[in-house]
């Protein structure tokens, strides 16, 4: 029987050939994905145990600097007893945090990994600091000097001497070069920049002089890790933690794998949706070849061979189409790994180095998944061929597919459409978390009672495409749309890649242009300053840069969103109105009074917002419906240093995305705040976003290269980025489909040319030139593929509607929007994938002998 | 021969004398070769064979299986290339033509009825009819087509698909179709061999009929000597030659005729 089966499937090699090649594109991926993901997290893993070779203990402090009364980090005095202590051979403190460095055009030297980071240069006795090692020059000393990253310095073009301007959160200052380095430290090999300082600088811009922030251990020889930690940890103040170099190592080691699990996820997302798709396009492939071997099968039957003899036969060739994919799917995979290795490099990723790494895992994985996967397409058509009576063999008509079966997957198909659709309204109805659910489960529900129903829709929805094709194309049209509804079930079958493809993609368009012309619309309607200043990093700015920008020239109006933290309720822990617990804390945050309705819009139902200026505080209404406040209550709260106050409504807004709820003038914040947390600055200026303006701007801040100026059209992509992100990732998986899609469609397409021959052969004869019959076959290639892509975009378009249904009340201004330029596209894509399917199949029908074709055997 | 008839103008012209038919020549083959293979492996399917087909008659080319009955009717109708001599179809000579003109030749001046296969499944009986004016672009000359429709008798049942019709229905259509676009020769390649007798007499008589009645020039290979007797001719092939012809033909005469072929290729 195994004999038998493989010789079949040599047989039929180019027939098999597109469902090896779609099971290999599973395959691949999901062997790649493996691969790949072993491989890096190996050499991050490596990397991180490198950088971590020589620590025998590290201690980190969670001290917070804002804080006045905690302790900021972890003292010199504590550094000094821990240097004394026996077995230690070294002890090195480190203060950090953000520093960008400005290349020679002023602009920020990015860091493709993470943000730029400065720290501390720590020398030893011998002057040596061990976590670096430099090639050029040697560490900062002085209070002006600072070293760079080879990277960096290389992006900068800078050299041992030169001048260099540093930004940290506060100005910028420019230092002289004292070095160049290189380093293990994780961030940096992957590209982040670092820029070291002397120690007594760094720690008066990060911390506070005489602290550190983390303190790393080196063991003297014969001192146990363990030893040393168990001494080390008493000294240390109550805010600090302490590990061995092992234990961090690990730990990091298991972060940077978390965050490559998230490019797992996508990656293995392709091959989910390859081999889904793929499953319509083997199952296809198997119902053809056993209804082209109807005689034959039926012959074995005559001859003896039980009904499972036969489906068998068909699962074992399956299996043999399965394996050889599945081993070629493999190959390919590891190629991919080590393409997507190189492409990170390509996009500025430094991965560190390190060998391949090939497990058993995604061997085991591909073959199975190719081998299974492909056995389980192939299953249900098996069963159909064994059920080919014996009788077959002597009638010379081939077997066609009875309606009764329709009828059985048309009512299954209905119902489980039915109950897809009900569900998605109903989800859609509900709305919110529990909403989606229902919409999730229902549009599962839908997309198979689709795709059992697709047969049945194929006459209806190819008669609406019909006329399209008669008109322009004549006769060869005419044909092609007869043709395409002539095997409804094997239309199907080849539409479904596209549906698949098309109603994911299209739904999620549909939601992702919903949702990002709704944010758009709510930046444009709610910010009224031309510009908003930020960190580069997403830290908080100076408070130098908020008075610089005030004194700017040509500002109209300059208002801080500064976060204030304001506790309700004055009576310290236990709260003395009684009522709420001790920790109500309120969204608040500080603004300029008479320039915040400038730049922001601020609808004011009642009060007066002007009297934000006597100190009085503004409320979201909402809010102040929830707390029970009216203009002129007197509210007691806690202001950061824990000092007790009273503070009156003076108005009461509109809710808006874009302000707190509750909202104080910056005088009032900044009396009880050590360092003011300025997380943006709106500035509105004469003359609005213009180039020249964004100039004075980035002149009164100082040409700081860590200060980004956003104008309306970068917020807005600041909102839309990540859904543009996710929806090109998703454009990825669309790609993905029609490539399987494309395959599917030559083989159907094959397969008719072949079944047809005797028919072209006929319309040759009669005069159909050679050109005519290749543009039939691609019309029909094209027909079955918009029939595929329409009825995924109508699919699409419903869930998506379904789902914006559920999140239009956590979004302001939400509106239905239908992107039709892109379904539009999506329809062109679809149309091509069937013109460039159809290439070979046509050329072949286009090539054959007429008088072979008409002859009757 | 003459028709009693009332035939369009154009066929009027065609058959007003008999000395003008005579004379008129639908097809001609002269010298017409066809080798398969070189050397050794060398088969001649058609041996220098010179042959007429004259217009309005009905000619059946009759022979053994491998007498090249069917490569001299395919090289006559422009489906086949030729490896020498000449063919003249109407005043076209088919030697110097491309594919793409053969296709044109076949589409506005040949009509062709096959064994098996005849019609597309997806068309109804009538757009079956007309495909060949569909696809050269004409509109199809109604009065002519709903004449034609009549002589075979498939008025009721011209919005039926092939599968919903008998196999004799089925040959109808194709006649109809080979006559709907008013070709100036039609080729039946076996037209009746998968027909039973009756149904096969039917097709044969429709044939018979648009040659005595519209002047149509009709040339069909065959094995069977009574659907040889429908014709006016019958030329008998073997060996790749033209070796008897026969003019006003009996069953029982074309019967004799090949069994003394056979007899003398046994002999010989």
């Amino acid at each position: 029987m195994f004999r038998t089966a493989v010789r079949t499937v040599l047989a039929h090699r180019t027939r098999l050939l597109m469902t090896v090649l779609a099971v290999m594109l599973g395959v691949a991926f999901v062997s790649g994905t493996l691969v790949f993901t072993d491989t890096l997290s190996n050499a991050f893993r490596s990397q991180s145990a490198k950088s971590y070779d020589d620590v025998a203990v590290a201690v980190t402090s969670a001290g917070d600097p804002g804080d006045p009364e905690a302790d900021p980090g972890v003292p010199q005095k504590t550094l000094d007893r821990i240097r004394a202590l026996d077995g230690v051979a070294a002890a090195y403190g480190r203060v950090d945090g953000f520093a960008g460095v400005a290349d020679r055009d002023g602009k920020l030297i990015d860091g493709a990994f993470g943000s730029p980071k400065g720290s501390n240069f720590a020398p030893g006795e011998d002057g040596r600091d061990p976590a670096y090692t430099f090639t050029r020059g040697s560490g900062p000393l002085k209070a002006g000097q600072i070293a760079l990253d080879e990277g960096t310095a290389g992006k900068g073009a800078y050299e041992v001497g030169d001048r260099v301007r540093v930004a940290t959160n506060g100005p910028v200052r420019t230092f002289t070069l004292s070095g160049i380095f290189t380093t293990d430290d994780g961030e940096v090999k992957a590209g982040g920049s670092l820029v070291l300082f002397d120690t007594a600088v760094a720690q008066k811009q990060y911390l506070e002089e005489g602290w550190f922030s983390d303190v790393t251990v080196v063991a003297a020889p014969g001192a146990g890790d363990e030893e040393l930690l168990a001494a080390i940890e008493p000294l240390l103040p109550a805010s600090a933690e302490a590990g061995t170099g092992r234990e961090l190592a690990d730990e990091q080691a298991k972060e940077i794998e978390s965050g490559l699990g998230a490019l797992k996820q996508v990656l293995l997302g392709f091959a989910g949706i390859a081999l889904f798709v793929g499953v319509f396009l083997i199952s296809n492939t198997f119902s053809m070849l056993v209804a082209q071997r109807t005689k034959e099968l039926a012959l074995m039957r005559a001859v003896g061979a039980t009904r499972k003899q036969i489906t068998r036969s068909v699962l074992v060739e399956a299996a043999v189409v399965g394996a050889i994919a599945s081993a070629v799917g493999f190959a390919v995979g590891v190629v991919l790994a080590l393409g997507l290795r190189s492409g990170m490099s390509a996009f500025g990723m430094t991965v560190p180095p390190g060998p391949l790494v090939v497990t058993v895992t995604p061997v085991a994985a591909a073959l199975a998944v190719g081998v299974l996967i492909t056995m389980l397409a192939a299953w249900l058509p098996g069963r159909r061929a064994a059920k080919i009576p014996p009788v077959a063999a002597m009638s010379s008509v081939h077997a066609v597919a009875t309606t009764r079966s329709l009828v059985v997957r048309n009512s299954v198909g209905a119902v489980l459409t039915a109950i897809g659709a009900a569900a998605i309204v109903w989800g859609a109805d509900v709305g919110g978390d529990d909403g989606r659910i229902r919409v999730a489960g229902g549009a599962f529900f839908a997309l198979i009672g689709i795709i059992v129903l697709i047969p049945l829709l194929s006459r209806p929805v190819i008669a609406l495409i019909r006329p399209l094709l008669t008109g322009p194309f004549g006769v060869s049209g005419k044909l092609a749309g007869q043709n395409a509804v002539r095997n409804p079930r094997r239309t199907g079958a080849t539409a479904s890649a596209l549906t698949i493809g098309l109603t994911l993609v299209t739904g999620l368009s549909v939601l992702g242009v919903t949702v990002g012309q709704a944010l758009d619309r709510a930046t444009t309607d709610n910010i009224k300053a031309d510009y908003m200043v930020v960190m580069a990093n997403g830290g908080p700015l100076d408070r130098s840069a908020l008075s610089a920008l005030e004194k700017a020239d040509g500002v109209s109006a300059v208002s801080p969103q500064q976060a204030v933290s304001l506790r309700i309720g004055g009576g310290g822990k236990d709260g003395a109105d009684g009522k709420r617990g001790p920790d109500d804390y309120v969204a608040a945050s500080a603004v300029t009074p008479g320039a915040v309705e400038q730049v922001l819009r601020v609808d004011v139902v009642r009060g007066d917002l002007g009297s934000l200026a006597e100190g009085r505080i503004a409320v979201a209404e909402k809010t102040a419906a929830a707390r029970g406040w009216e203009v002129g209550t007197d509210v007691p709260v806690t202001f950061a240093d824990h000092e007790h106050g009273t503070l009156t409504v003076g108005a009461v807004y509109e809710d808006s995305e874009f302000l707190s709820p509750v909202v104080v003038a910056t005088e009032v914040a900044d009396a009880h705040e050590a360092k003011p947390y300025i997380p943006q600055i709106f500035v509105k200026m004469d003359g609005g976003g213009t180039a020249a303006n964004e100039k004075v701007l980035a002149r009164a801040l100082g040409e700081n290269p860590a200060i980004t100026m956003m104008d309306h059209q970068d917020i807005r992509d600041q909102f839309g980025g990540m859904i543009n992100l996710l929806l090109n990732i998703l454009y990825g998986l669309l790609a993905m489909a029609l490539l399987i899609a494309v395959l599917g469609v030559v083989n159907t397409l094959a397969m008719s040319v072949f079944e047809r021959q005797q028919e072209i052969g006929m319309l040759r004869a009669i005069g159909l030139d050679r050109r005519r019959v290749k543009r039939m076959v691609r019309l029909e290639a094209v027909v079955i593929s918009l029939f595929g892509a329409l009825i995924g975009v109508g699919l699409g378009v419903f869930l998506g509607w379904a789902i914006g249904q559920t999140i239009r009340s956590s979004i302001p201004g939400y509106e239905l929007v239908l992107p039709w330029d892109r379904i539009a596209l999506f329809l062109v894509a679809a149309g091509l994938v069937g013109v460039l399917a159809s290439l070979w199949p046509a050329r072949s029908a286009a090539k054959l002998n007429v008088l072979d074709a008409i002859k009757t055997d | 021969m003459v028709g009693s008839l009332s035939i369009s103008r154009q066929e009027c012209s065609h058959v007003t004398t008999t000395a003008h038919r005579a004379t008129a020549v639908a097809a001609r083959a002269t010298e017409l070769s066809k080798v398969y293979g070189h050397g050794e492996t060398q088969v001649v399917a058609l041996d220098r064979i010179t042959v007429e087909f004259r217009q309005a008659e009905f000619t059946a080319i009759m022979g053994p299986s491998g007498s090249g009955k069917s490569t001299l009717m395919h090289c006559v109708a422009g489906l086949d290339t030729f490896s020498g001599g000449s063919v003249r179809l109407g005043g076209t000579e088919l030697g110097a033509l491309k594919d793409k003109q053969l296709t044109e030749l076949r589409r506005d001046k040949v009509g062709f009825i096959f064994q098996a296969f005849n019609l597309l499944p997806t068309l109804t009986a009538m757009e079956n009819i007309t495909l060949p004016m569909d696809i050269a672009g004409r509109r199809p000359d109604q009065e002519w087509v709903e004449r034609v429709i009549d002589m075979v008798g498939l008025s009721g049942r011209l919005h039926h698909r092939p599968a919903q019709l008998s196999g004799g229905q089925q040959q109808r259509v194709a006649v109809a179709r080979a006559l709907a676009s008013r070709p100036e020769i039609v080729f039946g390649d076996e037209p009746t061999g998968n027909l039973d007798s009756r149904s096969g007499a039917e097709v044969l008589g429709f044939l018979r009929h648009s040659v005595r009645e519209l002047g149509q020039t009709v040339v069909m290979v065959t094995h069977d000597p009574v659907a040889a007797s429908y014709a006016d001719r019958v030329v008998f092939l073997a060996d790749g030659r033209i070796v008897d012809e026969m003019l006003a033909p009996t069953a029982d005469g074309v019967l004799d005729r090949m069994k003394a072929f056979d007899a003398k290729g046994r002999t010989s």
